[in-house]
């Protein structure tokens, strides 16, 4: 009974918090671009996306009429669905994970390239050449840097010696927050992550001047939604996981301010990082897919595994 | 060796990155372009057969309506050509009004293309930055002509409107000024990002030879080594007062045609700002001319330097109110017909690029 209400809590606070990380997009980037932002609907346009996503649960539900008809509905879920698992292996507070699994961190990395598939599969069930060619670079890219991503993670975890999310933080209660050991474990892992999120400049699979709008082309209403949703609902759980592997998770920066509440730091630390990639959005430009895997291969993955290297070095000679 | 099909993929006309209705359809083995075959006409309007049933006059505003972002060059292009064929004598005000709104013109429409094209390499920013710039431009054209875009602001033998009495001219100068901190901040924020420079520098080549064969004009041309504008290669109006530069580049690829117009956007502010300074302050805006405009009888071909290239225009006039035949050289058009031959091989990222650089108007492509 506890759990089924844990997890109803926990879903509503999710998706309570998707409306408002887009309110926050949206109003940043309108500050950055010099423009006001949302500001119709509501006080300072707080009703905003609550507007939009009632005119787009009101949508008709378009299938094209050559799609692929079963794959095209279920692809959204299996986007979406992941997104919304990860959550259960995040420490939110000392004794706040959903699920205190021993492979935390293997079971996020799993999890989360399942959303891939969903991608790929609605790609190609869409039946366009546009969505086609998201799918296929969002298969690329994704692939490409999750290889990164592990890598600078590995870092984290020989330094912590443990794959549990927990145990990762507390390990930084008793040194200092691997961000300071690990800076370069740290940048490989932010970029392939805003990589891994198809964030700008990896905004590759939904290129929308190039791709019209990737694999996402066809979709509309609420199926559109949930894409919308899965990208939103990423973003905060990437940014609880850097807060949890680099930044000390729910650890306040100096123990003299430990009267706050732990979830309150791990908040602070998760939403600075789930919104880093508006402000990276507002400031460039599209890597071209070439670039983007050479990046991958030729830079990233090298790196990390010099990382790798030098963090088992250190860990074995200090 | 496996075996891949090729795709068709057709681009456009409704496309974020085309610009209009511009439409391509290429042959793709992967994101490779093979194959590249433009459909133009989506915005054929028939101009030049509906301008033989009109007088000169009436045709000003057609001209507004071909390369919509610079209305006032358009306009121009065709008041002078009638000029020249009826050997006219400006006043020198207007001469003056006309250089200050060409410039300003050509200013807002480099501005349009900057911020466009980083919004097709995925930058969206710099497109709102440019917009606020451009939007003062077309404040002060309102106040001048009453309209923002469509100006038809050129008559034969001067211009339409005096400059409004209430300091316009101060508000020129202010601009101006101001325009210039706007300029460093566009280069501090764009030309010299990493990714910028990345996906332009050595993208969309081609040599001197290919430009001249294929007729490119404008910052095509100039971007591989031919200092050709035609306001110093056949100087109209009263270019020969001030005093600018017509940058070239000789590496003929993306990133020299993407400094060049930013380099333009400084020549025209200078020139604006040169003219603003000489500015007569009496006489005439229009010259004496008959009620209805009867060129004689003849033909002629003048050209002037558009924001694409070398607009020109051709009349034939058999000393009618109407011209008997009347053709624009239209610099977006000629300069397209490079476009096929630039893509393949290049991906798809690339032929986006590659397209903006070209900076083309549908209105003008398809008159």
């Amino acid at each position: 009974m506890k759990v089924i209400l844990e997890v109803i809590i926990f879903t509503i606070l999710v998706l309570g918090y998707a409306p408002f990380a887009i309110y926050v997009h949206r109003k940043l980037l309108g500050w950055m671009q010099g423009r006001v932002g949302p500001n119709r609907a509501g006080p300072y346009g707080l009703l905003q996306t609550i507007a939009d996503t009632l005119k787009v649960l009101q949508k008709e539900e378009i299938i094209p009429a050559n799609a692929d008809t079963a794959l095209f509905r279920i692809a959204p879920i299996i986007a979406f669905a992941p997104a919304f698992i990860v959550f259960a292996v995040i420490p939110f507070a000392p004794s706040l994970t959903f699920a205190d699994l021993g492979v935390g961190l293997l079971f996020y990395v799993a999890v989360a390239s399942i959303s891939t598939i969903g991608v790929i599969a609605g790609g190609y069930a869409s039946n366009n050449k546009w969505s086609l060619i998201g799918a296929m670079r969002a298969a690329a890219q994704m692939i490409s840097y999750e290889i990164p991503l592990v890598l600078a993670a590995l870092g984290v975890v020989l330094l912590a010696g443990s794959l549990n999310l927990n145990t990762i933080v507390e390990a930084q209660s008793r040194s200092v927050w691997f961000v300071i050991p690990q800076i370069l474990g740290f940048v490989i892992f932010l970029i392939a992550a805003i990589a891994e999120l198809n964030r700008t400049p990896f905004d590759l699979t939904e290129a929308e001047s190039e791709l019209v709008a990737g694999y996402q082309t066809e979709y509309s209403g609420v199926r559109f939604a949930f894409f919308m949703l899965a990208e939103y609902v990423y973003l905060l759980a990437m940014g609880g996981l850097i807060a949890t592997l680099y930044f000390g998770g729910w650890l306040p920066p100096h123990p003299a301010l430990a009267f706050i509440p732990g979830i309150v730091w791990f908040l602070l630390k998760a939403l600075i990082f789930a919104f880093l990639p508006f402000w990276l959005q507002a400031t460039f430009p599209r890597a071209r897919v070439d670039q983007l895997m050479t990046f991958a291969w030729k830079w990233l993955i090298p790196l990390a595994m010099v990382n790798l290297v030098l963090t088992a070095m250190a860990k074995a000679w200090i | 060796m496996i075996r891949t099909e090729e795709m068709l993929l057709n681009v456009g006309p409704q496309h974020p990155s085309t610009h209009g209705v511009f439409r391509v359809i290429v042959k793709i083995d992967g994101e490779t372009i093979v194959e590249a075959t433009p459909v133009i006409g989506y915005l054929h309007r028939g101009t030049e057969k509906l301008a033989e049933d009109l007088t000169y006059t009436q045709i000003i505003p057609y001209t507004d309506r071909m390369d919509y972002l610079s209305a006032m060059i358009g306009n121009y292009a065709l008041v002078h050509a009638v000029e020249t064929l009826m050997g006219l004598e400006i006043p020198e005000r207007a001469e003056y009004l006309r250089v200050i709104a060409m410039e300003l013109n050509r200013i807002a429409s480099h501005l349009v293309w900057f911020g466009t094209y980083l919004l097709d390499i995925g930058a969206l920013t710099p497109f709102l930055y440019a917009f606020r710039e451009r939007e003062k431009i077309l404040r002060l054209f309102a106040e001048l002509s009453g309209a923002r875009l469509t100006y038809s602001y050129m008559r034969i033998g001067g211009v339409k409107w005096d400059v409004p009495d209430d300091g316009w001219l101060g508000r020129v100068r202010r601009f101006i000024d101001d325009f210039k901190g706007a300029l460093e901040e566009f280069h501090t924020l764009v030309t010299g990002n990493e990714i910028v420079q990345a996906r332009l520098k050595g993208v969309g080549k081609y040599d001197q030879e290919t430009a001249i064969a294929y007729g490119l004009t404008g910052v095509n041309l100039r971007s591989t080594g031919v200092a050709y504008d035609v306001r110093k290669a056949k100087p109209y109006s009263i270019y020969d007062r001030f005093d600018f530069e017509v940058p070239v580049r000789t590496e003929g690829d993306l990133w020299a045609r993407y400094l060049l117009r930013m380099a333009e956007l400084e020549q025209s502010r200078r020139i604006v700002e040169q003219a603003v300074a000489q500015f007569p302050s009496g006489g005439e805006i229009m010259a004496k001319l008959p009620k209805l405009i009867r060129p004689p009888a003849g033909e002629v071909y003048t050209s002037v330097e558009s924001p694409r290239g070398e607009l020109g225009v051709y009349i034939l006039s058999e000393g009618k109110p109407q011209p008997y035949r009347i053709h624009f050289r239209r610099p977006s058009f000629v300069n397209l017909q490079l476009l096929p031959k630039l893509l393949v091989g290049e991906n798809i990222a690339n032929m986006i690029a590659i397209l903006g650089s070209i900076d083309i108007v549908l209105g003008e492509v398809d008159a």
